[in-house]
């Protein structure tokens, strides 16, 4: 398996598996205008999703389309970050992983807009401008909710201490990093920690929340070592249609 | 006198929201959305009323900050203009040239 074909099944992965996870909430969600707002970010990632993983399948070049990667593969095929395959538990905790992903992931695609390969340069383009304001929503959120009422408090910084060990993947560089990087593909994750740092520390220093102590970080996600139970039930929930009734269209 | 058991109210204030659909434009009014505060107002009036590249410029004011005009109040606010056709400047020849006014 190419790096280059690797690298955009985690970028396409991250996006499909979010993407999904907000559109849990539809119908759900705590008020109609957050309901609508999360409605919109996961229409978003998933327009996102369909660009990236139609790349992948081109780069793969063995006639699989950007539906066939989402719908067709298992568990251990996907690429995403564990952050993201985490549930949704309260909205607490869906806006707490949604602000640390939109964090990383505008840092790095506002760098991909530079990329070497014209066309993911072009995606990262489109991309960043809607990521752009899905931080500026969920950096809002986690201020109100972390600066709000005690409970809501309270919530925020358990949904902060439950998701802090999931960060560190997003910035874990190994062969495939290191390959696109030195293509100049995408840059290298570690070295855009420290913009991350400094962006997630002001927000969380807003909205009166505690940094944990602790590096200790989650991996096998974005190179499919071991993914948690959660993405399997996530899988069974996405692919069932294309599942239950083979090549079905409409 | 504040009542400890009177329900406390858990709903968002109302915001009303105007949109400038282009450059040259009014804003217009759009409609209405709860939020706690007035940036959430704008980013909730974005994702709810101009998803569809509806505006270029968003007004947010809260709703209890409009002071309107009372429907009993009707007769002596509008019914004197009623009668005062010769405000409208009807009666004036205009020359072709001008086009349409």
């Amino acid at each position: 398996m190419s790096d280059l074909f690797e690298f955009l099944c985690r970028m396409g992965d991250n996006t499909l598996v979010l993407g999904h996870r907000l559109g849990e909430w539809c119908g759900v969600a705590p008020a109609l205008e957050e309901d609508i707002a999360l409605a919109n970010t996961a229409l978003d990632l998933i327009g996102q999703t369909q660009l990236w993983l139609a790349l992948a399948a081109e780069a793969e070049g063995k006639g699989r389309s950007a539906d066939d990667l989402a719908m067709l593969r298992d568990v251990m095929d996907f690429r995403n970050v564990l952050l993201v395959e985490r549930p949704n538990d309260d909205f607490g905790h869906t806006m707490m992983r949604q602000f640390l992903f939109d964090s990383w992931h505008v840092e790095m695609l506002e760098k991909m807009r530079a990329s070497s390969n014209a066309e993911v340069a072009a995606i990262a383009a489109k991309a960043v401008k809607e990521v752009q304001y899905h931080v500026m929503r969920s950096s809002e959120t986690v201020i109100a909710l972390g600066d709000g009422t005690q409970e809501s408090h309270d919530r925020m910084q358990a949904a902060l201490d439950a998701f802090w060990p999931y960060v560190g993947e997003m910035f874990h560089d190994d062969t495939v990093d290191e390959a696109m990087a030195q293509q100049g593909v995408f840059p290298l994750p570690s070295a855009q920690r420290a913009k991350f740092d400094g962006r997630v520390a002001e927000v969380l220093s807003v909205a009166t929340l505690k940094q944990p102590d602790s590096d200790f970080a989650h991996m096998g996600g974005k190179n499919g070592f071991r993914h948690t139970e959660h993405l399997g039930h996530l899988l069974t929930q996405m692919q069932w249609m294309q599942r239950a009734y083979p090549g079905m269209n409409w | 006198m504040n009542n400890p058991d009177a329900p406390v109210n858990r709903e968002w204030p109302l915001w009303e929201v105007f949109i400038r659909g282009q450059h040259g434009l009014n804003h217009r009014h759009v409609g209405s959305l709860h939020a706690p505060n007035a940036e959430m107002a704008m980013l909730n009036a974005r994702d709810v009323y101009t998803r569809r590249k509806e505006g270029v410029s968003i007004w947010v004011v809260p709703t209890d900050q409009i002071t309107a005009s009372s429907p009993s109040e009707k007769g002596p606010l509008y019914e004197p203009a009623d009668s005062k056709a010769y405000r409208h400047p009807t009666f004036f020849d205009i020359p072709d040239e001008v086009g349409a006014m």
